[in-house]
């Protein structure tokens, strides 16, 4: 191995170092009691094993007004995230299969018009949305919340759908026509079983987007009905005497572990979803 | 299409319409019709309560005039470039490097990539503890002997909004490299090797040959920066509240302070009138490209 390969695997583990830290920090802050994060620093480490701060962090913290922990509000996005994914990418898929293999005039146009769906900045339509749950009797609820999740989600399980659709040939589908097979039948019988790379995208993607999301959380949702995205920078912003960084770390870990977990067992195709979804028409 | 074209028939040509109207439906209503209506509030004088009436540009005056506005416009003019500039060196950076024939690559990949999978939220509560003055960095530093190291960025007004960047950078870059290194990995070798028979070295070749090559990729990472850039709202909210006072806010976080928290809805719709003219001037010029490139290749 000569001085430059040394070099350059010096410099790709300090930056892997780097990217690390943040996350090791978490844990071990997480671990330790207050005591310890006072006398020590951030790289110290905790003297024993101690997961009070996650119990904390899960069943007692305070987010607000109410003092119950996360985990309400886990379940609140399981909750929410499960209906959201499930009908954004069936919704994505048929539109994609529409699209590709039953194009209709105009149908170029309303991809368009959806493709500008997912580049909007989602400020422009917070109000006129806030107005429009409140009129559908919505507001505050998670079924609002789910609502708008597959209502801005299906721009983009449409796109990953319809891009991945056009390369199956329309051979393939045109010969099924003339043998009878309808609608339904080429889609179940060919697009579906050729569909589960895509569809695992898909999924992925949308799972992660509305784990993840806070805008429509923060403005949408109230008191119970909360994200834990929401409920986690409440209970990091929720002052009650001392501050208790371990708790905030723990209930960090928390709200981060779904979203880890999928990607390191499908980091693939999260990869491929962040790519396809953030660009190409 | 002859003339005994049964109820069934038709019924069968109309399906896939039937299949996608729905969306179609959510479509114009959910984002054109409420884009529409966000505009009409932004020309209206809503203030606690939406009101549909017709003020010209008195809220965009309202706006323009008021200096949390501009410094929140300007905190998204340094945000944005450092970390739409920081994103893309190191991104890049770290993609020539992993594609050296690095053992472990996989592993390395992983790593640099596993902050995009995070909530912003979670990225900003995370930098929070880290960046803090009494118990973090600085104090890490102090302790290791150097008892002046002053690291208190979270907590100064005009430095504050560096630590957003140091954050969105730690989050975002994995993603630039991602991109650049399935960039890499798409050029052409003979080019390569007949440039080496040549004698160019290494570096002259990335320089002159595989860099200049990458561009389309610059620009589809430059594309999704800018964006993430101008949506940021979360990260910030996270890390600094938009503080201290009001010295790390970005049109996102007005938009929601002024629309929710402070009830000027005609002001927060001009707000956000704006962001959107933002990502218009940078998307339109990418789509344009986009079609352009698609249609040379048939």
């Amino acid at each position: 191995m000569n001085i430059k390969r040394v070099l350059i695997y010096s410099i790709l583990s300090f930056a892997a170092l780097i990217y690390l830290l943040p996350l090791v920090v978490m844990v071990i802050t997480s671990l330790k009691d207050l005591d310890e994060i006072r006398s020590g620093t951030l790289l110290s480490m905790p003297q024993a094993l101690n997961f009070d701060s996650w119990d904390k962090a899960w069943g007692s913290a305070c987010t607000g007004v109410t003092c119950e922990g996360l985990k309400g509000y886990f379940w609140n996005s399981v909750l929410i995230v499960v209906p959201a994914v499930i009908i954004s990418t069936v919704i994505g898929a048929l539109n994609g299969y529409v699209l590709t293999k039953w194009k209709f005039r105009g149908s170029t146009l309303f991809f368009g018009m959806l493709l500008i769906g997912t580049m909007i900045p989602f400020q422009v339509v917070l109000l006129p949305m806030a107005r429009m749950l409140g009129f559908l009797g919505l507001a505050g609820t998670t079924s609002g919340l789910i609502m708008v999740h597959i209502i801005y989600g299906l721009a983009f399980t449409t796109l990953f759908f319809r891009n991945y659709y056009i390369s199956i040939p329309s051979e393939l589908v045109n010969a099924a026509r003339i043998d009878g097979a309808g609608f339904w039948m080429i889609f179940h019988r060919i697009i579906l079983p050729l569909s589960i790379p895509i569809i695992v995208v898909s999924v992925i993607w949308q799972f992660t987007q509305i784990w993840n999301d806070f805008l429509f959380g923060v403005v949408y949702s109230s008191g119970d009905s909360q994200p834990i995205t929401v409920a986690l920078n409440n209970l990091v912003n929720t002052s009650t005497g001392v501050k208790e960084y371990n708790v905030d770390m723990a209930a960090a870990i928390i709200a981060a572990l779904p979203t880890l977990f999928v990607y390191i067992v499908a980091g693939k195709y999260f990869v491929k979803g962040l790519t396809a979804g953030a660009v190409k028409g | 299409m002859n003339k005994s074209s049964t109820p069934r028939q038709s019924l069968g040509e109309l399906l896939p319409k039937l299949v996608v109207a729905p969306t179609f439906v959510v479509a114009v209503i959910f984002i054109y019709g409420f884009m529409l209506m966000n505009a009409w509030l932004s020309f209206s004088s809503s203030r606690m309560l939406p009101k549909y009436n017709w003020a010209g540009f008195l809220q965009y005056e309202k706006l323009f005039a008021n200096d949390r506005w501009w410094v929140a416009a300007e905190n998204l003019f340094i945000f944005g470039v450092l970390f739409i500039v920081i994103c893309l060196v190191l991104g890049l950076f770290m993609a020539i490097f992993l594609d050296q024939k690095i053992r472990a690559e996989g592993a390395i990949r992983t790593i640099y990539l596993y902050p995009m999978a995070l909530s912003f939220i979670v990225t900003g509560t995370a930098w929070k503890w880290i960046l803090n003055p009494e118990l973090g960095i600085q104090r890490l530093v102090r302790e290791m002997g150097f008892e002046s190291f002053t690291f208190d960025w979270l907590v100064n007004t005009d430095m504050a909004i560096y630590t957003v960047v140091i954050a969105g950078v730690w989050q975002s870059s994995g993603f630039v490299m991602a991109l650049c290194l399935a960039g890499l990995r798409g050029v052409d070798d003979n080019i390569i090797k007949a440039a080496k028979v040549d004698g160019a070295s290494m570096p002259l070749i990335y320089r002159k040959i595989i860099i200049p090559g990458l561009r389309p990729v610059f620009f589809s990472a430059f594309i999704i920066l800018t964006h993430i850039a101008i949506k940021s709202f979360d990260l910030i909210i996270a890390l600094t509240g938009g503080g201290p006072g009001f010295a790390t806010d970005v049109p996102a976080t007005f938009m929601y302070t002024f629309s929710f928290t402070r009830g000027q809805i005609g002001l927060g719709s001009a707000a956000s009138m704006m962001m959107l003219m933002a990502v218009i001037t940078i998307i339109v010029p990418y789509l344009y490209s986009e079609l352009r490139e698609k249609n040379n290749e048939h």
